[in-house]
């Protein structure tokens, strides 16, 4: 018996890193899965392999930042599957590492319109579907950068700081609809995107690692098993809340 | 195959409410449960985990007393084995305002719900040290995130359990010892119940104060502590996560209450 038998999720960003393995996990705990993301050729393959390994998924085609790709996200999903359960906001990019003063304006929109406004888009249109549903869970994704600064990325900071107090406001106005909305802020997971971060900076690893209290940096993995439990019944009065996955290293 | 397959656990203030559904689901989960509490009612909640087929033994424990924490330890090795978990639950409330808080009722709702959580946290981590690690649950509360007029002593004490809780993950983190606070909202227990009446009148008020419309019940707790007990939450040590059904999140305006 699976933690998400009988759900429908709807996972952006999906096609690599956080969003692939969580896609996975939702899956292999019962859930059926829309695999979204802009890479049509791995978002594919991670449906296919879903369903050779006995589950049910497909590969939507979308880019949170556009409206008319997130109401056809939504739409593919209440098409196929007859219901929205469980959505997981998770695309995001980091953007460009340069202090405030050297941010480019171009950079700015990238990050906050693919993190933050495609948080708001995806709920946007994911809360209807899910009140035709009865119900259901909303997993956004910010990052300890949302919760303190992050010299060095101050549009991703903005942006993920954003969707925490999104998260809450959300959260509050579906409170009584059965809809419950969190946020998981983590620390450093390795994904792809991180790799790529830390390989363009040098030292960068060990000095995260060296901020991380438990001394090692975080998998997907272990992300994923924090969006199933929200996803899960078993969070069921977790609502409007953060929850930080990192190692230790906001305790400090 | 369950969740704490193989797994120990103590749990305290596990004769009633949120410690004692925690009980019958950890032992439904796999783990062996030593259920401590100082009522007398521990005997009841052991009997309820053997009938389910469960592995349980009751400690009778104040957890204000450094002796009873030290037993309470040895009970846990002495007929498992280990310790791989340690629910630090037991808690008062003990109403008063500053002005009608007696210096002897501060002082009693401060060594039930933070001393008590110290001295768990003291003689629970060298026995978990010696099979490698654990994980550790600390009841705090909103209340140690947010003022409530009238639970003065309430609140201090639960704002404490939080950095108790950080300080032990810190000390900690690099031996595999993970430290957690879960913070309830309103739960439908008998601190809660004592407060609004045993009657669908007082359930009925302590909702409507709720941005959800409803209260808590403990399972919805102790399903986030199973979470935190097992080896699912391997990387989230020192966080203090509200449970509270978005009592905490901001201003809950009637605007959007239907």
């Amino acid at each position: 018996m699976g933690k998400l038998d009988g759900k429908v999720a709807l996972v952006t960003g999906a096609t690599s890193g956080i969003g692939e393995v969580t896609a996975r996990l939702f899956a292999a705990e019962g859930a059926t899965v829309v695999v979204s993301g802009r890479n049509v050729e791995r978002g594919s393959t991670i449906a296919d392999d879903i369903a050779r390994q006995g589950g049910t998924a497909m590969f939507v085609k979308a880019d949170v930042c556009k409206t008319e790709d997130v109401q056809a996200m939504v739409r593919a999903t209440v098409d196929t599957y007859g219901g929205l359960h469980v959505l997981f906001n998770n695309a995001g990019i980091s953007g460009d590492t340069a202090p405030t003063t050297e941010c480019t304006e171009e950079n700015w929109d990238a990050v906050v319109d693919t993190s933050l406004k495609g948080t708001f888009l995806g709920m946007k249109y994911g809360i209807p579907a899910m009140l035709k549903t009865g119900g259901g869970s909303i997993i956004n994704n910010s990052s300890n950068s949302g919760v303190v600064g992050f010299p060095g990325l101050p549009a991703y900071s903005a942006a993920k700081g954003g969707i925490v107090i999104l998260t809450k406001t959300t959260a509050l106005e579906c409170a009584k609809q059965g809809i419950r909305v969190n946020v998981i802020c983590a620390g450093t997971v390795v994904t792809p995107m991180v790799r790529q971060f830390m390989a363009s900076n040098e030292g960068m690893q060990q000095y995260l690692e060296s901020r991380t209290p438990m001394g090692r940096l975080g998998t997907p993995e272990e992300f994923a098993q924090l969006a199933l439990f929200l996803a899960s019944d078993d969070s069921a009065w977790c609502t409007g809340a953060s929850h930080i996955l990192d190692g230790g290293m906001l305790a400090v | 195959m369950g969740m704490l397959d193989n797994k120990v656990a103590v749990i305290t203030g596990a004769g009633s409410g949120m410690g004692k559904v925690a009980s019958i689901r950890f032992a439904r989960e796999g783990a062996k449960i030593v259920v401590a509490d100082v009522s007398g009612a521990e005997e009841e909640t052991v009997g309820e985990i053997r009938d389910l087929g469960g592995d349980a033994v009751a400690a009778h424990v104040d957890v204000t007393q450094e002796a009873d924490i030290k037993s309470m330890i040895d009970v846990a090795l002495s007929n498992f084995g280990r310790l791989d978990v340690l629910y630090n639950n037991a808690g008062i409330l003990g109403e008063a305002s500053i002005a009608e808080c007696s210096a002897e009722l501060f002082d009693q709702v401060v060594a039930v719900n933070l001393k008590g959580v110290f001295l768990g946290v003291k003689y629970g981590i060298p026995a978990m040290l010696e099979t490698g690690g654990g994980s550790i649950i600390n009841t705090s509360s909103i209340a140690g995130f947010q003022g409530i007029p009238g639970t003065v002593a309430y609140c201090a004490a639960k704002a404490g359990v939080i950095l108790v809780t950080k300080t032990a993950a810190l000390e900690y983190a690099t031996q595999n010892i993970r430290v957690n606070a879960i913070c309830p909202g309103a739960v439908w227990t008998g601190m809660t119940i004592r407060i609004y009446g045993d009657t669908e009148m007082g359930q009925k008020e302590a909702s409507a104060a709720q941005p959800t419309g409803r209260v808590a019940k403990p399972e919805e707790i102790a399903s986030v502590a199973l979470f935190l007990a097992s080896d699912a939450s391997s990387y989230v040590t020192g966080t203090a996560i509200p449970v509270d059904g978005a009592w905490t999140a901001g201003i809950a305006l009637p605007v959007y209450d239907e």
